[in-house]
């Protein structure tokens, strides 16, 4: 008998130092400008529903956890960011409250009750936002207030309900406040820059692949096409810049759990996102379409995991023989 | 006599209709918007299961088993057929609000099951304890959910106002999927308390 000239250990033999923290820090440093440029423009009101909804987030998991004898993971940092980015959703101007009720949505019913981190089957930031629409749809519907410049909160139109008017055009003017978020809307979707950068940052790092992104938006460009009023490039610029597109784009389509895992179902994915938002924005009652594209969607990511799920290597077309 | 009452008990706590067995959950979600709705399908679906078990508890050494189902079926509906004639005629309102869910108690399967797999089997006064249990639980469990979901939703019990106006109202509780995620809160805690007490 020789001895054996390789050491013989068990899976898995590539390792990263990927974790769940590392992740969820990565993603919070890359929030953090859109959420900044949200309370520059919409002051202090803003900072407390971010912290009041972050705060809530992180109990509420703990809560749950202590209650069911689990163990207490909140230091992992996904509440944090589910608080966040479900803070980021909402109008500046909402009752204080109202973030806790969206709050308990997301972390108990749609991310605990399923068996907690990963095991949510839609977005749970979403998922809160769309639970107090439906419970609370006027002061959620009327809560924008303009960016603060020389006077404080005075209800104003959200680019998106100015695009629904019909009679507006676009300046070179209109497109700047949208790149720096001078413009009304929710407390972390207006300053498109900022949510690029955060964006771009998210693909260096790897913590997402460019292929839901790109997908979602250039389909939501293409539909631009069907457009009742006629193609317009300008507007279709402007449409992709307002509202959460960016935002759900980048930081929300591309959640792990509710996004397929291959490149492929990945575009296929984002392709129903963006053709969903448009489809809502252009024909559907309300003025924003991203939130329910990006829940729809999550249902389907089963299904479209299933239908393009690689061959093995080696297994032959239509099943081993 | 023993049996009868541990079969009344076993319909409100153990075998609940809606909490343990979660069975005839359509008119359940659809019509508890309100407490008053709530009791009213409750009692209306209590007095249906009540007669026809009853009837088929006594009849049934001359039904055919080949064709027992369609017997039940025209036997809850005749006392469906009295009851909706009778809300009809005494709560006008009440019948409205309730729409076509009083016709349906005709193929609600609380009722088709108790007379499949009890009343068919067991002597008259067991039936007659089964399906009171099972009724009352099945009223009261339509009435919490009514509770919950008015006080939440408008605001009111009976349609008193007892939240004061300034607080909004939580449409949500009024629409379907409140009615589920009621429902479901409510079975987590009906099995909570159930297992403590146990």
């Amino acid at each position: 008998m020789e001895s054996p000239r390789y050491t013989v250990t068990s899976t898995p033999h590539i390792r990263s130092s990927n974790s769940i923290d590392k992740t969820m820090r990565l993603v919070l440093l890359a929030l953090s400008p859109a959420a900044v440029m949200g309370v520059f423009f919409f002051g202090v009101r803003a900072l407390l529903i971010i912290v009041i909804s972050v705060a809530s987030a992180v109990l509420f998991e703990a809560g749950y956890q202590k209650l069911t004898r689990r163990p207490v993971t909140v230091t992992d940092g996904s509440a944090i960011v589910t608080g966040l980015l479900l803070a980021m959703i909402l109008p500046p101007a909402l009752p204080l409250w109202m973030p806790i009720v969206g709050a308990f949505a997301a972390i108990v019913l749609v991310k605990q009750l399923f068996g907690g981190l990963g095991h949510n089957f839609i977005n749970p930031a979403l998922a809160g936002r769309a639970i107090i629409m439906a419970a609370y749809a006027l002061p959620m519907t009327t809560a924008f207030i303009a960016p603060r410049i020389g006077v404080d909160t005075i209800t104003s139109a959200t680019p998106l309900l100015l695009l629904e008017s019909g009679d507006f055009y676009p300046q070179a003017s209109d497109f700047v406040a949208l790149l720096i978020g001078n413009v009304g809307g929710s407390i972390g979707e207006t300053a498109a820059i900022a949510i690029l950068a955060g964006g771009i940052f998210l693909l260096a790092t790897k913590v997402i692949t460019w292929h839901i992104p790109v997908s979602f938006i250039v389909s939501a460009g293409v539909m631009m096409v069907f457009d009742p009023g006629g193609f317009s490039g300008v507007l279709a610029a402007y449409h992709l810049l307002a509202g959460g597109l960016l935002l759900g784009a980048f930081f929300m389509a591309t959640d792990y759990p509710t996004s397929p895992v291959t490149p492929m179902g990945k575009i296929i994915f984002g392709a129903g996102c963006g053709v969903i938002t448009m489809v809502i924005r252009l024909y559907g009652g309300y003025p924003e379409g991203v939130g329910y594209a990006i829940l729809l969607m999550n249902l389907t990511v089963p299904l479209i995991d299933r239908y393009v799920r690689p061959r093995i290597l080696g297994a032959r077309k239509g099943g081993a023989k | 006599m023993m049996k009868a009452l541990v079969r009344f008990k076993k319909g409100i706590l153990d075998e609940n209709p809606i909490f343990s067995q979660a069975i005839a959950l359509c008119p359940v979600l659809a019509v508890t918007t309100s407490i008053v709705n709530g009791i009213g399908l409750g009692l209306a679906t209590l007095a249906v299961l009540m007669a026809s078990s009853l009837v088929v508890c006594f009849i049934r050494k001359w039904i055919p088993p080949q064709v027992r189902i369609p017997c039940f079926i025209v036997i809850s509906a005749t006392f469906t057929t009295v009851v909706r004639l009778l809300m009809e005629a005494f709560f006008p309102a009440l019948n409205e609000a309730l729409g076509i869910f009083i016709p349906l108690i005709v193929v609600n399967c609380l009722i088709l099951a108790r007379m499949e797999s009890f009343a068919s089997r067991n002597g008259p006064l067991t039936v007659a304890f089964d399906s009171l249990g099972m009724g009352l639980g099945f009223t009261l469990s339509l009435s919490l959910i009514g509770f919950v979901r008015e006080m939440m939703g408008f605001g009111t019990v009976f349609g008193v106002v007892v939240i004061p106006e300034v607080i909004p109202r939580n449409t949500l509780m009024i629409l379907p999927p409140g009615g589920f995620l009621v429902l479901a809160l409510l079975i987590v805690g009906f099995r909570f308390i159930r297992k403590r007490g146990a």
